[in-house]
């Protein structure tokens, strides 16, 4: 299907910067009238129009809540279902995708409903009032440089802010054609490019298949997909492998891709240096031991231009953590939010679906999103759901979130995975942090968490708020015993400008008093 | 005929424009971000870091990383991977935080 870049009036208030709306309303379907004022807070904001924000965003609103729905893009599907702007012309962008047809449901729901859909809003901090209700803090514009920062409010909260993509440092990472395998298939989705005509796809987790068999599809050479894990592990669970077939189902066609265009599977290795001056080269691959350490004298060369690499992924949760919602421990290492039944977290008020809780897939997310969807609009609308009418939703869930925790723990990084840093190995991306500078932070001044390694040498106090390097230097400093999660409360979600923070007080709507361009501040 | 990501979604763009990196033409299509033309004219680095001056571009795609700053139309800062290409742009290689006419 295309995507027209007509604009239904009553669907969006997108920013002015954000771009054309991707829209294919044709039919003026009947709009639930939920009543709101202008001015009034809206029943629920949804933060996220990924798969588990669309999904509850529209289910809400089909019970008759008013909603709005928050997205930095201009465009719904969250990062699974990232297409290719209209302007593109794509006839087939379903050929890029697993499961288009799902989206493409939640898509007509979204334009034949009444929910705002708010593109181009990039949420930095959600507050609750002292009436309880909620304030959603948002810049605006395609990457938040617009004038006019945001302030939305609702009664109730649904964070689906899915996941960004794990990274491990190795000697050359920093080296241009070397990026995120989930960032080559963003690219690739949207852009309609790629980062070299020969990429090696590394790290670990089932994105890695998904990204090849995207990559070689589209005309890359891949020579080998480099797994850190094997996948024997998954054998371990079988009732949840049994009762999950879509995902065998999944995980078979990308195989049979690789097949087609001859792209080698390397289990239990890993890209343990990049090669290049300005760009890659070349990449030696090694075998790792059970621990992920390297094993001395298996390194071999591949060359190649690009490498997509990535090593799972992890909840993005820090608008819940900065107001206090409970986290759990997931099998990979990673956090994710503590949930009840219902979706809802440790904060009354908040619910969350999707990644947040822990990553799952796009399917998962979307039944997720669904049930906290109607479990909200019964808790608003004072009518208690009943209990049948979300049975079948939270049992899906429950048989998905078990696979999940299954792939999450076959896919947890070893221990031995440092033994392939060297001390000149940049480690914290934004600020150039060698590894050499942690590890003596570590011995000589007895740092042993994240947060004290930050303070001492700068390592995750950058544009990027350790979202790169938050998992290694969490390793590092603890020393092969298990890593404490990163778990910092960090007070903006994304770096703010001080004009904006600044006209936060005084002034009763930010939208009235426009920025003047300045650096936004990481914190 | 060589497969390429166009041929595989069956795209139909609409014309192509002209951007500018570092004073060279590059061409864009539109809906395009500038990170994706720059990737598509085979560039991968606009950017220099502050301390070791090391060559940078795209790395998330998703605009979590920041590494694909750039300066563009005169601004410096802007997530090349977010911000859509229009016609004209210029795309400056952004050297260090981009402030260096400020002499701060």
């Amino acid at each position: 299907m295309t995507a027209s870049a007509s604009e239904p009036e009553d669907v969006a208030r997108s920013c002015s910067a954000s771009g054309p709306k991707d829209s294919t309303r044709t039919a003026p379907d009947p709009v639930p009238d939920t009543g709101r004022r202008a001015d009034a807070p809206y029943d629920l904001v949804v933060v996220g129009a990924g798969s588990a924000g669309l999904a509850g965003a529209v289910a809400a609103s089909e019970l008759g809540l008013s909603v709005a729905l928050l997205d930095s893009s201009a465009q719904s599907g969250g990062q699974f279902y990232r297409h290719p702007a209209p302007a593109l012309g794509a006839r087939r962008p379903e050929a890029l995708h697993h499961d288009w047809s799902a989206f493409a449901d939640l898509r007509r729901r979204l334009h034949a409903s009444g929910v705002d859909h708010l593109t181009g809003h990039h949420v930095w901090s959600v507050v609750k009032e002292t009436d309880g209700t909620w304030t959603a803090h948002a810049l605006t514009g395609a990457d938040g440089c617009a004038d006019a920062p945001a302030r939305i409010r609702a009664r109730a909260l649904l964070l689906a802010t899915g996941a960004y993509e794990r990274q491990l440092p190795f000697p050359g990472w920093t080296l241009p054609g070397v990026v995120g395998a989930g960032g080559a298939q963003a690219m690739l989705k949207s852009g309609l490019v790629l980062p070299g005509r020969s990429i090696v796809v590394a790290g670990s987790g089932p994105l890695l298949l998904a990204v090849a068999s995207s990559l070689a599809s589209a005309g890359a050479r891949v020579p080998a997909v480099v797994e850190a894990a094997g996948y024997l592990r998954y054998g371990r669970r079988p009732r949840a492998l049994a009762t999950n077939p879509r995902k065998a189902a999944e995980a078979l066609v990308h195989a049979a891709a690789l097949v087609r265009h001859r792209v080698p599977v390397r289990l239990r290795s890993a890209v343990t240096e990049v090669h290049g001056t300005d760009r890659v080269e070349a990449v030696t691959v090694s075998r790792l031991d059970r621990e992920w350490r390297p094993v001395r004298g298996t390194g071999r060369r591949i060359a190649c231009d690009a490498l997509a690499v990535g090593h799972g992924l992890v909840p993005q949760i820090e608008l819940a953590v900065a107001v206090g919602c409970t986290t759990r421990a997931l099998p990979d290492g990673t956090l994710g939010l503590a949930l009840d039944d219902l979706q809802e977290s440790s904060v009354p008020g908040l619910w969350a679906a999707g990644e947040t809780g822990g990553v799952g897939g796009a399917e998962l997310a979307r039944t997720e999103g669904e049930l906290a969807g109607r479990v909200i609009a019964a808790r608003l609308l004072g009518r208690p759901a009943r209990v049948g009418a979300t049975a079948g939703l939270r049992r899906r869930r429950d048989r998905m979130r078990a696979f999940a925790d299954v792939m999450s723990a076959a896919h947890a990084p070893g221990p031995g995975w440092t033994g392939w840093l060297s001390d000149d190995t940049d480690v914290c991306r934004c600020e150039e942090v060698p590894a050499g500078r942690i590890r003596e932070a570590i011995a000589a001044c007895g740092a042993r968490d994240a947060r004290t390694v930050k303070l001492l040498t700068r390592a995750g106090m950058g544009w990027c708020q350790g979202r790169m390097c938050g998992t290694a230097v969490a390793c590092l400093a603890s020393a092969g015993s298990a890593p404490e999660p990163p778990g910092e409360r960090r007070p903006f979600a994304v770096p703010v400008p001080l004009s904006t923070l600044a006209a936060l007080d005084g002034s009763p709507d930010p939208a009235s008093a426009p920025d003047s361009p300045t650096d936004p501040v990481p914190s | 005929m060589a497969r390429t990501p166009i041929g595989l979604v069956g795209a139909q763009p609409d014309p192509p424009f002209e951007i500018t990196f570092d004073g060279r033409p590059v061409p864009a299509l539109p809906g395009q971000t500038l990170a994706a033309a720059l990737w598509g004219a085979g560039i991968l680095a606009w950017r220099t870091t502050r301390d070791g001056g090391r060559p940078r571009g795209a790395f998330c795609g998703i605009g979590q990383c920041y590494d694909c700053l750039a300066t563009v139309n005169g601004e410096p800062n802007r997530r090349a991977c977010l911000v859509p290409a229009h016609p004209g742009d210029t795309i400056t290689t952004q050297e260090g935080h981009g402030h260096d006419r400020l002499g701060v």
